[in-house]
């Protein structure tokens, strides 16, 4: 647990940062929309944002944490070799 | 408001930004050796980027009144060339003896590859074989999760470090609980996009016992903020949170940890 964390109302959280998560979303809405405008299916990237978004939804609190590891390559043992330098963002397993 | 930047790469900034640091209450910059965007080709460009840090940089810093210090390593990316590895960590001894030289960093991995694993173990044995901190690198993105515990697995193997002389950054979310409760400290890195933002970095000191967190900004040659840190105290500081706290996380906090190495100066303690 923290240390001390300032008490506050939901609104006045949402006085704060309600318009930087509403820009957000309607970017998020925009992305979404972008990619039905292009060819071709979705990559392994959107496959995860889209897998994602349903914990949004969720009641508990973590869904950062939540998000992230279902993003994880959820393997345990050192690979033997790389063919990138790059992480692409999302797990290309995830289903 | 003072402030730390217990982790940027100011080879690759301008001036401006060590000006606009300074304006902004840093007090001290400390640097660890990466990736330049390209894998070099011999420990000779090691070797003069080791004389950049400890030679160069500080002199670049100290125009603006601001104490430099670095860690030395051959960074996880370009560690899958065992050659090259063995070539670099043999120069490092060398570069511990130079006065802002505060341990090995920033080791770790990058792909979670067998190669990064035994670069990362050499790292880990240098380091106590010299008897030195060790800032660890934790992988990008999907590979963060996996690549944490590998490494965190490969400290305690060794068997002698010990975890407070150990700082992992780029935790999030779903690395940074695991991290504290094994004892070691955790870096929060704010970045404009991957790693956490000031907004995630503020929740998540709300959400653990901050006693042993610091913040960076990890600024580079990518897309990244010099000013991070003082952005995010300006998050705590417009929740509530009392300047004491803020000073506690952004200054207190990284010269704690830094001062368990004789050659760091609490800049307070300067003044």
């Amino acid at each position: 647990m923290s240390d001390y964390v300032p008490p506050r109302s939901r609104e006045q959280v949402a006085d704060l940062h309600f318009m930087d998560a509403r820009y957000k979303l309607l970017d998020l809405a925009a992305f979404l929309d972008r990619l039905d405008r292009a060819a071709g299916g979705d990559d392994h990237r959107v496959r995860g944002l889209r897998a994602a978004l349903p914990l949004l939804l969720e009641k508990d609190e973590g869904r950062v944490a939540r998000i992230l590891t279902l993003w994880s390559d959820p393997s345990v043992t050192p690979i033997e070799k790389a063919d990138t330098k790059a992480a692409s963002g999302v797990w290309p397993g995830l289903k | 408001m003072r402030y730390i930047e217990p982790h940027g790469h100011m080879v690759s900034r301008t001036t401006d930004d060590y000006q606009a640091m300074a304006l902004a209450g840093c007090a001290a910059i400390c640097e660890p050796a990466f990736w330049a965007g390209f894998d070099r080709k011999s420990a000779d460009g090691f070797y003069d980027y080791f004389c950049q840090l400890t030679q160069i940089e500080p002199k670049r810093a100290a125009k603006y009144g601001l104490p430099h210090y670095s860690w030395l390593c051959i960074n996880p990316k370009e560690s899958e060339d065992m050659a090259l590895a063995a070539d670099v960590l043999a120069l490092i001894p060398e570069f511990l003896k130079a006065p802002t030289v505060l341990g090995i960093g920033e080791i770790g991995l990058n792909k979670n590859t067998r190669n990064e694993m035994k670069v990362l173990e050499q790292h880990i044995g240098l380091a106590v074989q010299y008897d030195q901190m060790i800032l660890v690198h934790t992988p990008h993105l999907e590979d963060k999760r996996k690549g944490t515990r590998l490494i965190m697995d490969a400290l305690k193997a060794n068997g002698v470090v010990k975890p407070e002389r150990v700082i992992i950054d780029h935790v999030e979310e779903h690395t940074i609980h695991e991290v504290l409760d094994q004892g070691f400290w955790a870096g929060i890195t704010l970045y404009p996009e991957s790693k956490s933002t000031p907004v995630r970095a503020v929740d998540m000191i709300e959400s653990v016992s901050a006693q042993r967190v610091w913040l960076n900004s990890a600024c580079d040659w990518g897309h990244s903020d010099p000013l991070s840190v003082p952005k995010a105290a300006q998050e705590m500081r417009r929740r509530g949170h009392s300047a004491a706290a803020i000073d506690r996380l952004v200054y207190g906090n990284p010269v704690k940890f830094l001062s368990q190495s004789p050659r760091f100066k609490d800049p307070a303690a300067q003044a």
